[in-house]
């Protein structure tokens, strides 16, 4: 399969004043031509810089960049951008303008693409055709914003954060616009700082941490890389007696990793029926009293706990 | 042949415009407001009545009683503290006093002239009264021509005010909230020609400004009959041209501002000496001569002088061509260094 991307050692550094910023440290990547390609990682990491870069939009200060096998700045951007669609995190559209009327105008700028009523129709804006893009929720003017990057029919699109901010609903109605453009044929890299947004949307993931790629995969890969799929997280009561250390839990059976996590423990756990009750028996025999349990799958979130010992959402 | 993105940018900025209330007021009310009340206030008062006071002293005087009659006096009778007072504060602008040879005192501010006038007009009539003859008869003939009284002077100077308003926030206050909304960026990212974005920035003032114009010396012709002595459409090139020069300026004073604030307060900035010395609401002229070479610069100055010579005195195009070039060259000068140091991303 050709690559619509490939990147490599690619640096962003900021200069404001005396303060230096090093956005982006040597990042490497390479997405394929139909596949939705996730950057995950937190607030800051590096992403938005990175897509930035990717869609000519900002200059690396060292590196190279291949997008459908083009360079920016070798004389063909405006042929380039004829091939790709881009939604920037944040972008007011016009509030005056109808959400038809704003379709025709970014329709107007490619010399190829879909009828403006085609693309409302593809994430599902055709009952506000005529309305004032003001007066749409948070959720429609993000899927107008896709919308309005889908009108050149890109081969390659860019999504930038698109659910961030949104209420669960609406999240859900443009994860369904997503697994449309996937169906279709359309390369896709998108941003997020959620876990379960790059889980059920991409094929491979690239976990990005200040600026570097930590680990790559398709969500189930990074997950397995965890040793057990499931994750026992409990609590302990307070009564006087020193919380144990999480060493300790490591050597009970079918538990592969022990680590204290806001007041409780979280473990590894290959098979859940088989360690939970050797976990009951052992808290039973050292009197420890039980608090709360929970288990879960291992995520993404997980897995970005375990290489960088922070959460995604820390920063917020 | 206007490229399709073109059209669809310029639509935008026209619906825009027309669905912005606010900004159809100030473009087309508020400078007509203007233009109403200070007709009104300025308006032309051939049979004017002079009000002064006297004090009580003298106020039964034969000679004053004389002119007590007379239409064109209105007189204050007050005691000569009060009227003293009155004249220190401004209420009247002349008082008559006596002195003891049955003489009379005027008492007024030599730096206000309508004070000076009023003060000859009731000295001659008391002297008539009082039995001089003049020697040669003298009528007066007073002109309220159309195209002489000061509403004549005013809307060239609106409409100049109107196009540089036009032109700065026009282009400047939607290029920057453009920039804040990240739209400027999105829309970047397409194919989108450069030059047809800010074609169509400058284009949609040179759309606007035909009714803007049109609508203001309508309503000036209809309700105080201001006329328009030259060629109509030597009024359209040049005010064509001087919204293209305000256009261009527009450009270069948002073409880096990142925050709404910024650009206000530059756009203040070079509006404001414009406002104050052009000639919008007196003449210029007034200004001393060191301050003219700057004046003359302005480019309001300059488009608000071509406007009265095409609107007042009939002056042709060619007539005009300093004030066009002015104006061309601060456009041009504008445009190329707006595009120079634009700033297209954050």
């Amino acid at each position: 399969m050709s690559e619509a991307i490939v990147c490599n050692q690619l640096h962003k550094r900021y200069e404001s004043g005396t303060k230096a910023v090093h956005a982006v440290r040597g990042l490497n990547l390479s997405v394929s031509a139909g596949e939705c390609f996730g950057l995950l990682g937190p607030n800051g990491a590096g992403k938005t810089t990175t897509v930035e870069i990717l869609e000519g939009l900002l200059e690396p200060t060292s590196g190279s960049v291949t997008v459908l096998g083009t360079q920016w700045g070798d004389g063909r951007d405006h042929q380039l951008r004829q091939r790709i669609g881009i939604t920037l995190q944040e972008t007011r559209l016009e509030d005056k303008l109808k959400v038809i009327e704003t379709l025709q105008m970014f329709r107007s700028f490619y010399d190829d693409g879909i009828e403006p009523e085609e693309a409302m129709r593809l994430v599902s804006l055709e009952e506000k055709r005529d309305s004032w893009v003001g007066k749409l929720s948070g959720g429609q003017k993000q899927r107008l914003t896709v919308a309005c990057a889908l009108v050149g029919k890109p081969e390659l699109l860019f999504l930038d954060e698109p659910t961030t901010g949104l209420d669960p609903q609406a999240r859900r109605q443009l994860w369904d616009v997503v697994n449309g453009l996937k169906a279709g044929g359309t390369t896709i890299l998108l941003t997020t700082h959620y876990m379960d947004e790059a889980e059920k949307l991409c094929q491979r993931v690239a976990i990005v941490d200040h600026g570097q790629v930590i680990a790559l995969g398709s969500p189930n890969e990074l997950i397995s890389t965890m040793g057990g799929e499931h994750i026992v997280e409990f609590s302990l009561e307070q009564n006087g007696v020193n919380a144990p250390d999480a060493s300790q839990f490591a050597a009970i059976e079918s538990v592969l990793k022990s680590v204290t996590e806001s007041g409780g423990y979280l473990l590894t756990v290959g098979e859940p029926h088989i360690a939970i009750p050797a976990l009951m028996q052992y808290l039973e025999s050292r009197e420890y009293a039980l608090a709360s349990l929970t288990t879960r799958h291992v995520n993404l979130e997980d897995v970005f706990v375990s290489h960088t010992g922070r959460h995604l959402c820390d920063d917020e | 042949m206007m490229s399709k993105g073109l059209i669809q940018l310029v639509l935008s900025r026209v619906r825009h415009f027309l669905r912005e209330p606010e900004a159809v007021f100030w473009t087309y009310g508020f400078p007509l407001l203007a233009a109403i009340v200070l007709g009104l206030a300025f308006r032309s008062k051939p049979n004017e009545v002079i009000q002064f006071d006297v004090v009580e002293s003298v106020a039964s005087d034969t000679t004053l009683s004389a002119i007590s009659d007379l239409k064109r006096f209105e007189i204050t009778v007050h005691p000569e503290e009060i009227a003293m007072d009155r004249l220190r504060t401004n209420k009247t602008i002349v008082v008559v006093t006596g002195d003891e040879d049955g003489g009379i005192l005027f008492n007024f501010d030599a730096a206000n002239p309508e004070a000076r006038q009023a003060r000859m007009a009731i000295d001659d009539a008391i002297q008539r009264a009082a039995g001089r003859t003049d020697p040669v008869s003298s009528v007066d003939v007073t002109v309220t021509a159309p195209g002489s009284r000061y509403i004549d002077f005013l809307v060239p100077g609106l409409i100049g005010m109107n196009l540089m308003g036009g032109g700065l926030w026009g282009v400047g206050f939607t290029l920057v909230d453009m920039r804040v909304r990240n739209l400027l960026k999105r829309l970047l990212a397409t194919p989108m020609r450069r030059s047809d974005f800010l074609l169509s920035l400058v284009g949609v003032r040179a759309l606007f400004f035909i009714p803007e114009m049109a609508f203001l010396l309508g309503a000036a012709y209809l309700l105080f009959g201001v006329p328009i002595r030259g060629n109509p459409m030597t009024v359209v090139v040049i005010a064509f041209v001087g919204s293209v020069a305000f256009a261009g300026l527009g450009l270069l004073t948002a073409c880096r501002a990142k925050r709404i604030e910024t650009v206000s307060g530059l756009m203040n900035l070079i509006m404001l000496p414009m406002w104050l010395m052009s000639g919008i609401f007196f003449s210029s002229e007034r200004f001393p001569d060191a301050l003219q070479p700057f004046i003359q610069a302005l480019p309001l100055t300059q488009l608000i002088n071509a406007l009265r010579a095409v609107i007042l005195e009939g002056a042709g195009l060619m007539s005009q061509t300093v004030p066009m070039l002015v104006l061309l060259a601060w456009g041009g000068m504008s445009f190329v260094l707006a595009l120079r140091w634009f700033r297209w991303t954050q």
